[in-house]
């Protein structure tokens, strides 16, 4: 019976609205047809409804060093599937995501069961796995474990993007890059270009040397005594260029289980011009450690810095250069400042794949201390 | 211990405005429509896409279109387009203005991916503005990146050549 009258009900409305018109053109009823199937996928969940609610994505990067170490001789070849990473998100609603991040480097983890623990020269880790939160158009929020918003290649390091088949020393023992930590963060987009970025989470755990790269504990059962804060503000108002500030800091970098080890403060600067075909990276990431121990190692100042210009040859060819210093002993009594001179090319046949060759020269200040020269070939990919 | 109260006081702070908020959304498709065609849009058209356009399109975006048909707005010679593409993980939706096979005007319309978000701003879609595609389906122009967000700068930068390609193929029809 209600069947009947809504029937009749659209019956009339038609002829309402219509007047009576002829019957529409085949042409017409698709355009009507087309319409209301696009009415039902908004009211379904549109772009984020369905299957596109979860993603996939990943990088990888093989490669081969063909690498000696100068000060005796000895040589370093090796091929190693570095990083094999696979991304996971699921879309929540518009507004919540989740993101995660899991990575096995240098393709193998084994126990040997032997009872000494795994020997293999791999490790499976969990980079991200974050809940992200859109509270406004000016802010979102996010919990769990990310990476660090610190430096250039922290964030940002899938194969392609990059120059130089190995990610640059400068980050990779200052920043530390990769960094990640679990806590929270928010992300204010500021206008004119200008973003923040404020984070409250775990802290490193550096030991008696006082190495900042060991210092990372993964959120792998952390020591959770000491937690650190981050806070970072970007400019990106033209294309193709970005500067940014970092300063993260900690009270106790030790986590209270290191004597003379105290307060420690990053801080980092750098800028990214691409322009046309010519691009240029300058970053410089200076860590101070507070304490008698590292005051008496000279690792009190460790800092690094590098420039990189480089040109695109078309749309797949690029060279590049790389010039760069770094000390995690800048204070001790001898001179400790390594420098580096990376010189390459990447090939991308395809935008998300590349294909990488470069030369490095190392020169440290005084003889007798590891100067690795060589070449380095790599294969990577992301999608 | 000191870690104890601040994460205590982190989901009440973070969960409460997330569920009144949609702010990846800048523009509803229909609004940038009818901004598109000075208030008065017209009636949405159907561009059927058969293997051969298929196959175009796919020579643009890097793979097969998502359905097999779109939908666009056409009055004289110019033409709108709403279109989704994914940057990373999550499609990006763009506005796409086309008026005598030049761009008009290219807007992010919606943004869902947690990174990239600059290539909503004016100082990048600008760029955009006048460019035409060559024979070989490329814009007559380069388009400066964004760092960091790499991917959804040549997820628009797909979208315009769609654009105009597709502006094209309708008006010669």
């Amino acid at each position: 019976m209600l069947g009947n009258k809504l029937v009749f009900a659209i019956f009339l409305a038609g002829m309402a609205t219509a007047g009576w018109a002829a019957e529409p053109t085949t042409e017409q009823k698709i355009e009507i047809l087309s319409a209301e199937i696009e009415q039902l996928k908004q009211q379904v969940g549109g772009a984020s409804g369905g299957p596109n609610r979860v993603s996939v994505g990943g990088y990888g990067e093989l490669h081969f060093n063909n690498l000696e170490n100068r000060k005796d001789g000895s040589g370093r070849d090796m091929i190693d599937f570095h990083r094999f990473v696979l991304f996971f998100g699921y879309a929540f609603s518009d507004s919540i995501r989740f993101f995660s991040e899991v990575e096995i480097e240098h393709a193998l983890v084994k126990d040997n069961n032997n009872g000494t623990g795994q020997t293999s020269p791999g490790e499976v880790e969990l980079e991200q796995a974050y809940l992200e939160f859109d509270l406004s158009p000016m802010f979102s929020a996010k919990g769990g474990l990310f990476l660090i918003p610190v430096g250039i290649l922290n964030e940002t390091h899938e194969p392609p993007t990059f120059y130089g088949v190995e990610r640059n020393n400068v980050e990779s023992s200052i920043v530390p890059t990769t960094w990640w930590e679990s806590g929270a963060a928010v992300t204010a987009k500021l206008g004119a270009g200008f973003s923040a970025d404020l984070a409250y989470h775990s802290g490193l755990k550096v030991g008696n040397n006082f190495q900042i790269r060991g210092g990372r504990q993964k959120s792998a059962s952390a020591t959770a005594n000491d937690p650190a804060y981050t806070g970072r503000i970007k400019w990106t108002g033209v294309p193709g260029v970005e500067w940014a500030m970092t300063v993260i800091h900690q009270k106790d970098i030790g986590q209270g289980l290191v004597p003379d080890l105290g307060r420690a403060t990053l801080y980092e600067s750098h800028a990214v011009v691409n322009r046309g075909r010519f691009g240029l990276r300058a970053l410089y990431a200076q860590w101070q450690l507070a304490g008698d121990g590292p005051a008496a190692a000279g690792a009190d100042k460790q800092y690094g810095w590098y420039v990189e210009p480089s040109l695109k040859l078309g749309s797949q060819w690029g060279v590049f250069a790389r010039y760069s210093r770094r000390d995690t002993q800048a204070h001790d009594a001898t001179a400790s400042d390594m420098a580096q001179i990376d010189v390459g090319v990447n090939y991308w046949p395809h935008p998300q794949v590349v294909i990488k060759a470069d030369v490095q020269n190392q020169k440290a200040p005084l003889p007798g201390v590891d100067e690795i020269d060589g070449f380095n070939l790599g294969i990577g990919y992301m999608f | 211990m000191r870690f104890a109260l601040p994460i205590l006081l982190i989901p009440g702070w973070l969960f409460a405005p997330a569920a009144a908020a949609a702010p990846g959304v800048y523009q509803p498709p229909a609004a940038f429509v009818r901004e598109a065609f000075g208030g008065n849009a017209p009636a949405p058209k159907t561009l059927w896409i058969d293997d051969a356009l298929a196959r175009e399109i796919g020579a643009i975006l890097g793979h097969p279109p998502d359905g097999r048909r779109l939908r666009y707005w056409r009055r004289g010679a110019r033409t709108a387009w709403v279109l989704d593409e994914i940057g990373k993980e999550r499609p990006i939706t763009v506005g796409i203005v086309v008026d005598a096979g030049r761009i008009e005007r290219v807007q992010v319309l919606a943004f869902r991916e947690s990174r990239g978000w600059e290539v909503r701003h004016p100082f990048f879609t600008d760029q955009f503005r006048a460019a035409t595609l060559t024979g070989k389906h490329e814009l007559d122009r380069d388009i400066d990146g964004i760092s960091g967000a790499t991917l959804s700068v040549r997820a628009l930068t797909r979208l315009a050549r769609l654009a105009l390609f597709l502006d094209a193929r309708v008006n010669a029809s």
